[in-house]
């Protein structure tokens, strides 16, 4: 099969599809830290968030994507193509600076380094891929691409021509004589090194090191017209090498091919999720490959972790609490309840982080993970609380649900955090019942962050968990978030001990 | 080109880290009144005097030796010597007013001043010549000769011709020229000043030889920015030979310093004997034996600190405590022990770094370390503190001692009473005795000193200051068995009445 594209196997899905815009959900599940942290080096050269805003809507596709991070996790391929990648970079840098110049021999002369690294990024490449296992189509459709372009006229006539220039040029040798304001060129004649020749003159006072009196000079890429000058004459030295170069330059001015460069560019996407994930895996964090269905909603993950906050842990040197879930049968809904500052908001980004990574087609947190395959994920958090526009935030609230309840299918997932704070406890669960109810209603994979536990256990469909703290010191929170009754109580007195407000305390803290 | 009058073959380090026993050494040896004599108010002769004596342990027979013998020259012509000195201190300190250029960036300035600077030094460095040729017969040390010999062979007058010629070329009076070659971006790179062909050689065959293409262009008398980018081109150009003229200068002036330097050592060896000869002391040339050896024997050994600020002359002493390792001292307060065992000190370093010694005649085996441990009277504030400084004290010279080394002690161990203190005491001589260490000991611990005379070694003796019938004191130290004073002991039975 002809090699299209490492992002996507079949024409359909290609790049025309991609979104170009942030989707709507990324802030409240932080995935745009995460993509923006994956991101950061690389988005100036290869624009790679499109891709990162693309979730796939088909099993193969995601299967496709998943095979080639799995051939990257083989170290030597992924160095490999990390230093492919950096050579095209350095290529790119090169011509770059060889469009910004204006001296005709000095600009050939970037543009014919650029072509020289290429030639040697592709023939590395091909070395490279040629002795190593390959197994994702992806990777093996490509390296058949590869192959062949590499015997190809094309790219063999560019690479003699290109180190046959080199070779000449680096043998160039002149000499300048500056006189006040004439400067002579020649060829060098084989004139002695008169440096050397002082410094032996001075040889037998030396005595130990002594201050080095070198000037450090910078050496531009572009030149001076004084030096563009020259240079000019040194063509007239040499004309049959710098008329070589004119040619070379007219005749190679689109040396690249087009394929090679559509894969430097999307290979990105695999090595920077990969590079992301390295830094986590090294903290001893874990990462798989979800089974992903479209059918089955009893999803599971074992030791997750919400990804964002263990990339800003890990930088920070502290430990990563992870978490696991599952639903089945009939379950659809965990309900998180717990004390606050316990992970509850956490435990729901990570719920649709899992998911949304997983339609990329990449690896995720966890040991092992079963994620069903959304048609679109929807998230309402909390956002400040405002107490000047109490009956507007309410209703805005209302809205918004409403909104994600008509848009939202079977197949969506939604991420509800803390809604209806901003109104009597008496309206909260009312209104809570009937979100829920119709949430339960459209079978929705959903996960529901509440202080109310009335919510917990409305139905079969429901999971209550509960954000949990060290028993022997209620203060403590542990991060961990386990299935349990809601029962608001065992964390209401050890708040309350927290603050001294116990029976007990109050008894002795109220004098009489 | 090197001195090499400290050593025979490598340089004096004046910034060389002085021992760890240096601060004790200079407040209990009085050291600092030597090196003032020597210095008279020049601190560079301070330093290197100071340098020069307390690294002197390290020297072994030959480094005296040699010193001894460019010493001798030196006392013979002591007129030529500061004459060379003050060559290498004049062209050093002048350099310094002159030498501005230092701070300057672009290589043009920085050939410039060297050429000027190296046209100064030349002519010192030709001064320099003309003393060799009109005193070096004079001179007959192993050092003294080998530098005249080294200044003759190496400023030869065509040498001064060679560096004459090189200073005027490198004006660059017919330009500059500079082979390059091309790098990334046919960027010219790899500049390097090339030596124009002799024109006279080969006119002939320029004539009928095919000349090759030379191509000029000239900058525009008001073109600013060439004008700049060809100075650059020039400096890239000149760089490696600017900085070679640089460094040639420092490495001239490193010479002068280390001249300097090293004469340093015996100018101040010069006015200390010049002193010490107008008062009428005797002086010699010690005669150094091996580390492991045991010798001291001399005759009318002199505390030479104490001779210089002290106005009539003083009195000597002579021993012969040639094969011990241990010498106690005991005796009469005030009958000059310390000033005997500061006279120890002072004669063993200055044997060591190849002075004269202050005596008439003096012997010893050189000893690898010395190490003082004075009683502090500063800290007689508490008695258990006290203790505990002394211990501590001696405690980090036993952390830097070795076999071979020399301790002198005076007075130490009594921040406590007398029997503890001279256990103390006899616990760590037998061990400094058994490690081969050469102690000197001023003490009042009765016991102490009595033991060890008890115990009859053949290593050890026993010197005691004289203290004549009527009280009156000598100054002198004669061999003898330490004696227990009993004047407290008498004033307590005075006060209280004898029990029967």
């Amino acid at each position: 099969m002809a090699f299209r594209s490492m992002l996507f196997e079949r024409t359909e899905d290609n790049i025309n599809k991609l979104t170009p815009e942030m989707p709507d959900f990324f802030v409240d599940l932080n995935l745009d830290q995460v993509i923006n942290t994956i991101t950061a080096s690389r988005q100036e050269e290869y624009n790679l968030k499109p891709f990162f805003y693309t979730s796939l809507k088909d099993i193969d596709a995601i299967k496709y994507r998943q095979e080639i991070m799995r051939d990257l996790e083989n170290k030597t391929l992924f160095e490999h193509i990390k230093s492919f990648g950096q050579k095209m970079h350095a290529m790119r840098v090169h011509l770059a600076l060889s469009e910004g110049l204006y001296q005709k021999y000095n600009k050939e002369g970037w543009f014919l380094d650029a072509a020289e690294i290429y030639c040697d990024a592709v023939n590395c490449l091909v070395r490279d891929l040629s002795l190593l296992v390959l197994k994702s189509r992806g990777f093996l459709a490509f390296r058949e691409y590869l192959m062949n372009y590499a015997k190809s006229e094309r790219f063999t006539s560019l690479l003699t021509e290109t180190k046959k220039l080199i070779a000449d040029l680096s043998a160039v040798r002149y000499c300048v004589l500056i006189k006040d304001g004439r400067v002579k060129v020649r060829k060098y004649e084989s004139e002695i090194d008169y440096s050397t020749e002082v410094e032996k003159t001075f040889e037998k006072f030396k005595q130990g090191a002594v201050k080095d009196y070198r000037v450090e000079f910078h050496t531009d890429a572009g030149m001076n017209h004084v030096e563009g000058q020259i240079l000019e004459l040194v063509g007239k030295l040499y004309p049959d090498i710098f008329l070589n170069l004119d040619n070379y330059c007219v005749k190679n001015s689109n040396y690249l091919d087009e394929t090679i460069g559509d894969f430097d560019r999307e290979i990105q996407f695999y090595i920077a999720y990969l590079e992301y994930v390295a830094i986590l895996k090294r903290a001893g964090l874990k990462f798989c490959y979800p089974e992903i269905s479209n059918t089955r909603k009893e999803v599971y993950d074992y030791e997750g972790f919400d990804l964002a906050l263990a990339y800003k842990l890990t930088t920070e040197r502290s430990s990563v609490v992870c978490n696991d879930f599952y639903l089945k049968d009939k379950e659809r809904i965990f309900v998180v309840s717990g004390p606050n500052q316990g992970g509850k908001t956490t435990f729901a980004r990570t719920f649709g982080q899992l998911h949304y990574l997983a339609s990329l087609g990449c690896p995720v947190p966890g040991r092992e993970a079963q994620l069903y395959l959304f048609d679109r994920i929807f998230t309402h958090f909390e956002k400040e609380e405002d107490i000047k526009n109490l009956r507007g935030k309410l209703q805005e609230d209302l809205v918004r649900i409403y909104d994600i309840l008509n848009q939202a299918t079977s197949n969506s997932i939604i991420v509800i955090n803390e809604i209806f704070t901003s109104t009597t406890l008496k309206d909260a669960v009312f209104l809570g019942k009937k979100v829920m109810e119709k949430i339960m209603q459209s079978d929705l994979l959903c996960v529901y962050v509440t202080f109310l536990d009335e919510l917990a256990s409305l139905s079969e469909k429901t999971v209550s968990v509960v954000s949990t703290v060290v028993p022997e010191n209620p203060a403590l929170r542990t991060y961990k978030i386990v299935r349990k009754p809601a029962d608001g109580l065992a964390y209401a007195i050890s708040i309350a001990e927290k603050y001294r407000l116990t029976y007990d305390c109050l008894k002795e803290r109220i004098k009489s | 080109m090197k001195a090499f009058l400290m050593y025979k073959d490598r340089d004096f380090d004046p910034q060389r880290k002085l021992p760890s026993s240096e601060r004790a050494l200079v407040q209990d040896l009085e050291l600092n009144t030597l090196f003032n004599a020597m210095a008279l108010g020049d601190e560079f002769l301070f330093k290197v005097a100071k340098g020069a004596v307390l690294c002197g342990l390290n020297n072994d027979l030959d480094t005296i030796l040699y010193r001894q013998n460019i010493l001798k020259d030196c006392l013979k012509n002591p007129s030529v010597v500061r004459d060379i000195y003050n060559i290498a201190v004049e062209s050093i300190e002048g350099e310094k007013k002159r030498y501005w250029g230092i701070f300057s960036k672009s290589p043009s300035s920085i050939l410039y001043n060297s050429i000027q600077l190296l046209q100064i030094f030349v002519d010192t460095l030709k001064k320099l010549r003309t003393i060799t040729d009109e005193h070096s017969e004079k001179f007959e040390s192993e050092g003294f000769t080998a530098l005249f010999a080294m200044l003759k062979k190496e400023l030869s007058d065509e040498y001064f011709a060679i560096v004459q010629n090189d200073l005027n070329v490198l004006r660059f009076r017919d330009g500059v020229l500079i082979s390059a070659e091309l790098r990334k971006g046919n960027v010219g790179a790899n500049y390097i000043l090339r030596k124009s062909q002799d024109k006279k050689q080969s006119w002939m065959k320029r004539i009928f030889a095919q000349k090759p293409p030379v191509y000029t262009f000239t900058i525009h008398p008001r073109d600013e920015n060439g004008f700049r980018a060809l100075s650059e081109l020039r400096d890239r150009g000149i760089n490696l030979v600017a900085n070679a003229l640089a460094q040639s200068t420092d490495h001239i002036r490193n010479f002068f310093t280390m001249l300097r330097t090293e004469l340093a050592f015996y100018v101040g060896c010069l006015n200390l004997y010049e002193q010490l000869a107008k008062k009428g002391e005797p002086m010699c040339f010690p005669l150094p034996m091996v580390r492991d050896e045991r010798r001291h024997s001399f005759k009318g050994l002199y505390d030479v600190c104490l001779a210089l600020i002290h106005e009539p002359r003083i009195v000597g002493n002579g021993v012969s405590a040639d094969s011990k390792d241990l010498v106690i001292i005991t005796g009469a307060n005030e009958g000059g022990k310390s000033t005997f065992l500061r006279s120890i000190g002072l004669s063993q370093l200055m044997m060591q770094c190849g002075m004269f010694a202050p005596a008439e005649s003096f012997c010893s085996n050189v000893c690898g370390s010395l190490f003082t441990h004075y009683k502090r009277e500063e800290d007689a504030a508490m008695k258990s503190g006290k203790l505990d400084e002394e211990l501590s004290r001696m405690s980090d010279i036993v952390d830097n001692i070795k076999s071979n080394s020399m301790v002198l002690f005076n007075e130490s161990f009594t921040a406590t009473n007398e029997r503890e203190g001279s256990e103390i005491a006899r616990q760590i001589i037998c061990a400094l005795l058994e490690k081969r260490i050469k102690v000197f000991f001023v003490t009042h611990l009765y016991e102490f000193a009595h033991g060890f005379y008890e115990k009859k070694m053949e290593n050890a003796i026993f010197l005691r200051a004289e203290r004549q019938a009527d009280g009156g004191r000598t100054f002198k130290l004669v061999e003898g068995e330490p004696l227990q004073t009993s004047y407290g002991e008498d004033l307590y039975n005075r006060t209280f009445g004898t029990d029967d």
